[in-house]
């Protein structure tokens, strides 16, 4: 009964995704062309007929209406179309390639991010307000505040150039050249998660219900592990929706620093090159993301949670 | 020997404003399937004393003095050795059944979990057994229900269900804080017969910790009556209806709506507020709401006998 209308919801969300999507596909594309400027703009002007050929080529000479439902249908069939600046290559191929590099790196960075964040917030919330709580939670401090791209220098510094165990740089594909971007990206989701973590965990620790469960005369670590994690987490789990949705679309800046072949460098490299279907396919491909992520979290709050519930309407 | 033997119980709490003394040295014992009521307002230390025996005070509170279950005293027991007889030998019931469930897990694994450990009852066996359980306490269709949550019951419901969780392992000592406090007022009742009548049923020994002489009858031999932390009066429940001799006491009785006096238009209630745990006036506690204080209580008042194992702290009432 209860999976049924589990199923079920589940079954609406995912319609109710649709009109999201739409919206979303409506704005970006009208803000790209409303920004001053085009694909094919460079300093040197290009001679009009060539200007005129290029722009029939991508349709970009049609009413802008028309422009926008033949987006839609191309969309319809999942087809970003041709990227305008690398040419030669589709937007679904750029995707295609760039994604992988960044899931990889952005999955682990959560992952990691998630077992130690959750490991250090309870240890700390077990030992509230001793100096080992207060140590934590002032390097959690720093962890949330420092930039990214003051951590990876200085990690490439010491494992790469000084103790040299770890690449500098680049993308092989193996263990060794992700260990540090995924570091850099884990670090603040890990302070992150830990403050999250401590806080909520806290307050169940407090709570009449874990009380209850000690008068029944339960060991300790199943009070913990039973009785207070599972709630202490809902918290924790809506925050790594949307979070896995930014780190697994590939962060510009550690892209940069490490020379990673991701998907966060398509990205800005398409919006200053006025890249529309670039733009577009990298934008939608995000929001997608983002939305299915959100669903996830939904899901896995209601599992969690008996007191959600899901009537039918 | 005594089931239960507490001596010179104390309890303290360190707060930004001070330290609060709210249990100043309690005594009592408890024989094998005696009930006892510890009577008193809000603050009097009752639950706290309570708490602090089973080791589950607040952080900021420390505990002292001995509580001895046959023979052993708790209060020096580290909290694994506490664990063997918590839920097992002493189970509690606490006053607000709307939270003192577990949200996230259904009845049947939080039932479930206590006879599995205490009794080390494989799955099915633990399972039929949490099943009686809760049919003794007349939760109807309970192998249904066993697999709700707590936010699928009412109140009343859910007091229930703590009940028969308490009452998994057959305890020596049932402890219920106030466990009719939070419920509407027609669920009261049913819950206090079903407190009286599991007690009864069972045979074990109770503590039933309440503000409302009204529902001690019937449920407890003896009566301690607390105010400001501390002992006030104490005697069989017979002493303590008909004979009470501390004027807190009295006034608590009159407290008591009675439907044999129907012109009584007024309900009683006794004038002031209790004294402040963190700034204690000289003297008896009492004093500043009592109508027969006079010079002598300025000095504090030792508990002492008052005729047929009676107990009372007050200048007053004493034997001569």
């Amino acid at each position: 009964m209860r999976q049924q209308s589990l199923l079920r919801h589940a079954g609406q969300r995912l319609l109710g995704v649709l009109p999201t999507l739409l919206l979303l596909i409506t704005v970006v594309f009208f803000l790209m062309r409303i920004a001053p400027g085009g694909p094919f703009d460079s300093e040197k002007a290009l001679p009009p007929d060539i200007q005129a050929n290029l722009e029939a080529k991508y349709h970009l000479d049609e009413p802008l209406l028309q422009q926008y439902f033949r987006y839609l249908g191309q969309i319809l069939v999942l087809d970003f179309g041709p990227s305008f600046q690398y040419k030669d290559w589709t937007v679904n191929e750029l995707i295609a390639q760039g994604f992988p590099v960044s899931l990889t790196i952005g999955g682990f960075a959560m992952l990691l991010g998630f077992l130690v964040g959750v490991t250090v917030g309870v240890l700390s919330a077990l030992r509230q307000n001793t100096a080992a709580d207060y140590a934590t939670m002032g390097f959690a401090m720093l962890g949330v505040s420092i930039p990214n791209f003051v951590v990876a220098p200085v990690l490439i510094l010491l494992f790469a150039v000084y103790a040299g165990w770890l690449p500098a740089g680049g993308w092989d594909g193996g263990w060794r050249s992700a260990v540090l971007p995924v570091i850099t990206l884990a670090l603040p989701v890990i302070a992150y998660i830990a403050r999250l973590m401590r806080g909520s965990m806290i307050e169940m620790l407090h709570s009449n219900f874990i009380r209850t469960a000690r008068a029944k005369g339960l060991p300790e670590w199943h009070v913990i592990l039973r009785h207070a994690l599972k709630p202490a987490l809902l918290p924790v789990i809506s925050y790594m929706g949307p979070a896995t949705a930014a780190l697994i679309t590939g962060s510009v800046v550690i892209e940069r620093i490490f020379a990673i072949p991701g998907l966060g460098s398509y990205f800005v490299q398409g919006a200053l090159n006025r890249d529309y279907t670039l733009v577009m396919g990298v934008v939608i491909f995000y929001g997608f993301l983002i939305i299915m992520l959100n669903f996830i979290v939904d899901m896995l709050y209601s599992i969690l949670n008996p007191k959600i519930r899901y009537e039918e309407r | 020997m005594a089931l239960l033997e507490v001596r010179d119980l104390q309890v303290s709490f360190e707060t930004p404003d001070g330290t609060v003394e709210a249990v100043r040295g309690i005594d009592f014992s408890l024989q094998p399937g005696e009930g006892l009521a510890i009577v008193g307002e809000s603050g009097s230390g009752k639950s706290q004393a309570m708490l602090a025996m089973l080791g589950l005070l607040a952080e900021n509170g420390s505990a002292s003095g001995v509580a001895r279950y046959r023979g052993q005293d708790l209060m020096a027991m580290t909290p694994p050795q506490l664990n063997a007889h918590r839920g097992k030998d002493i189970a509690m019931i606490f006053q607000d059944p709307m939270t003192s469930l577990n949200p996230y897990l259904s009845i049947e694994r939080q039932m479930v979990e206590v006879v599995r450990h205490h009794q080390g009852l494989g799955r099915r066996e633990a399972q039929t057994h949490a099943v009686e359980m809760l049919r003794a306490v007349r939760i109807p269709d309970p192998e249904q229900r066993i697999k709700q949550y707590p936010h699928e019951f009412s109140g009343g419901m859910r007091q229930r269900i703590l009940i028969a969780m308490g009452l998994l392992c057959e305890p020596a000592i049932l402890i219920a804080d106030e466990p009719t406090t939070a419920l509407d007022v027609t669920v009261q009742a049913q819950i206090a017969a079903l407190v009286r009548e599991v007690v009864a049923r069972s045979g074990m020994a109770s503590i039933l910790i309440t503000h409302d002489l009204g529902v001690v009858a019937g449920v407890s031999d003896k009566v301690m009556v607390m105010y400001a932390g501390q002992v006030v009066e104490y005697g069989t429940t017979e002493q303590i209806y008909h004979h009470p001799q501390h004027p807190y006491t009295r006034g608590l009785i009159a407290s008591v709506p009675r439907l044999d006096q129907v012109d009584d238009r007024q309900l009683h209630a006794i004038p002031g507020n209790p004294p402040n745990l963190l700034d204690l006036p000289q003297g008896c506690s009492f004093r500043e709401r009592c109508g027969a204080a006079f010079e002598a209580c300025g000095a504090a008042p030792e508990l002492a006998a008052a005729g047929q194992g009676q107990q009372v702290r007050c200048h007053l009432e004493r034997d001569a």
